[in-house]
């Protein structure tokens, strides 16, 4: 299958990004190598409690960091990931990586989150696959990877596990906490959650609660997995698993983290390596290949039953319905806020981010909100985009000058 | 779409200083079509005014964020819509009324939002306009409105007396302050045929009172 797929590696959406000279390793807008670190707690009898009610420990978290904690601790810039995304955020494990981490586009030296000036950190979530504790863990009970008896993690529980992490590294205090789609839920979770923590969020493409629509393509996401037979109830460790379940799933995600325009720009009818129809059932289009490859490149890193507890955390979330409305959810938020949306998203369009503005102004909080105007749906906050990463920057490099002049004010009249 | 405002050149006109002198220290500014966000960050700057933007130029937009303004990207009355009522002490319109596509919709949110407003524009009635229009048969086109019929966004002109005439139909109290054509302070003496810019600072009902500080912006 690899041969037919070859054309897309400079074309698909994440995993094709063109990486410029400066970014490669050693390049002067790299952070370089970096390491995925862990962090343990919660052990009994000191487990977390979880929303829905259950226990969680010990937990591990991996996580990464880049640039250097300035000496009053007031740099700190927590990336918070989407669905598939993990702790590596910017920069190589290796030299020989063929690319750099997740979002290694807006961070690093003179980038939108420059590591010169901020201290970066994040972490994958609890229920993850990429090192930290989630279905795929040993469950100390069995001795057994969790799979279903694995306790449903929300949203919440995500951001109180980074809150330890941050308790851990010594970090009061953020700059600020951003992250797109379900990285947006977090941002807006810890300001509502930890309003002395954070100084400023950046919700990317986000919105205060999933929509009917969001849910619907998570759900058949979900049935896609739990529908292959390989699945078993989640229990299928040491054995195949459900792979084509998965890569349905992500197809489907994929077709969402489009637009319409860009399809139609980028694959339009065309064929596939062939003049003409074959009349069969084979990958003919394209737009098939594409999302097959995505399919197939995404079951080798990701873990079925994540993908279940991660998307159903998403559907949990709603932030009006938990505090009576949106405007109350936001009521002791201290943070100031930029919030984007792209305006081709059609998964968390435009007006859900508008939700938000609209209920943070109500609440007299400082607001700045951008539409970008991208045709590329909702990924576009994973591609180059000058006007993102300008926007970022010059909103982070105010919020730590007032910052600053507010500490020294504060020093100079105690 | 309302608000289609265009980059306002930095400190050029004198209508900017003149509003930024209208304005009280610390009050909660709103500016409708902020542009670059230079009158709101002298404005938090120089008399620490809490201040918002709203403008549906992207790139403007970015200027802003830029200048630490907080600005809403987008149209003026969905942006205004968002706010509580009486949130700002003063609204500020500059130079874009005449390019809205519901002047009174837009008054009555800026009234509503705020408990006064400053609304400068160029008076169609300054004696040039008249003139080009009267003896050289053709659209006014000079240094106020430099924009020819076809590609103007100035879609609701009006003259220092229809703007008068508006405030007292609305029973909004009013004051004046005129410039010319070069940007000199006027009196009011023939100001609809000597102004080339008026600022109308309105409020609802009764004349104008001293600013008081007001509720938190948004």
């Amino acid at each position: 299958m690899g041969a037919c797929f070859a054309r897309y590696h400079n074309v698909s959406i994440d995993d094709e990004v063109p990486i410029s000279d400066e970014s490669r390793l050693g390049g002067r807008e790299s952070v370089g190598l970096v390491q995925t670190q862990t962090f343990t707690f919660a052990a009994p009898p000191g487990e977390l409690e979880l929303e829905c009610g259950q226990k969680l420990g010990p937990i591990t978290l991996a996580y990464e960091t880049c640039g250097e904690l300035s000496a009053a601790r007031d740099n700190a810039v927590l990336i918070c990931h989407a669905l598939s995304g993990d702790a590596h955020v910017a920069g190589y494990h290796a030299p020989d990586d063929r690319k750099p981490g997740w979002w290694d586009l807006f961070i690093g030296p003179g980038k939108a989150i420059d590591t010169t000036k901020y201290f970066v950190i994040c972490s994958n979530i609890i229920g993850g696959c990429k090192g930290s504790t989630g279905p795929s863990s040993v469950n100390p009970a069995t001795g057994r990877p969790w799979g279903l008896k694995f306790p449903m993690v929300t949203i919440s529980d995500m951001v109180r596990a980074e809150a330890a992490l941050l308790d851990h590294l010594g970090i009061e205090r953020l700059l600020t906490v951003t992250g797109g789609s379900m990285g947006g839920f977090q941002a807006l979770e810890w300001a509502v959650r930890y309003p002395e923590r954070v100084a400023s969020a950046i919700p990317i493409a986000t919105a205060a609660r999933l929509s009917a629509q969001g849910i619907a393509f998570n759900e058949v996401g979900r049935q896609a997995i739990m529908a292959d037979p390989n699945w078993q109830g989640g229990d299928y460790d040491g054995k195949q698993g459900p792979l084509s379940g998965l890569a349905i799933a992500r197809m489907i995600g994929h077709i969402t983290y489009l637009s319409d325009e860009q399809m139609h720009a980028k694959f339009g009818r065309r064929l596939q390596d062939r003049e003409r129809f074959g009349y069969g059932f084979a990958t003919e289009f394209e737009v098939e290949s594409y999302l097959r490859y995505q399919g197939d490149s995404f079951v080798r890193r990701f873990d079925a039953n994540s993908y279940l507890y991660i998307t159903k955390s998403m559907d949990y979330f709603d932030l009006p319905a938990r505090c009576g409305s949106l405007v109350e959810a936001f009521e002791n938020v201290r943070a100031e806020f930029l919030v984007v949306s792209i305006s081709s998203d059609w998964l968390f369009p435009t007006y859900q981010s508008k939700e938000i503005v609209k209920a943070l102004k109500a609440n007299g909080i400082p607001t700045t909100f951008v539409e970008l105007d991208s045709p590329y749906g909702h990924d576009a906050f994973f591609l180059p985009n000058e006007r993102l990463s300008a926007t970022i920057a010059g909103f982070l490099a105010n919020v730590l000058r007032r910052g600053r002049e507010r500490a020294g004010r504060g020093s100079a009249n105690p | 779409m309302n608000g289609h405002s265009k980059k306002r050149p930095t400190k050029l006109r004198l209508d900017y200083e003149l509003i930024e002198s209208l304005v009280a220290d610390g009050a909660k500014v709103l500016d409708l079509g902020c542009g670059d966000g230079q009158l709101l960050a002298d404005l938090i700057e120089q008399k620490g005014c809490q201040g918002r933007g709203i403008e549906i130029d992207e790139e403007a937009t970015l200027q802003c964020i830029q200048r630490g303004v907080p600005v809403y990207h987008g149209d003026m009355l969905e942006g205004m819509s968002f706010y509580r009522d009486g949130q700002f002490d003063v609204v500020i319109l500059s130079q874009t009324l005449q390019q809205t596509m519901d002047p009174p919709k837009v008054i009555h949110e800026m009234l509503r939002v705020g408990r006064r407003a400053i609304i400068s524009f160029p008076n169609f009635g300054h004696w040039l306009v008249r003139v080009q229009l009267l003896l050289g048969g053709r659209m006014p086109h000079n240094r106020l409105l430099p924009y020819h019929w076809y590609n103007t966004p100035n879609v609701h002109f009006c003259t220092v007396k229809d703007f008068r005439e508006f405030c007292e139909r609305q029973k909004l109290g009013r004051e004046e302050i005129f410039l010319s054509a070069r940007y000199q302070r006027l009196s009011a003496l023939l100001a609809n045929w000597r102004a080339g810019t008026a600022i109308f600072q309105i409020e609802r009902g009764e004349p104008l009172a001293p600013p008081a500080p007001g509720k938190p912006g948004g």
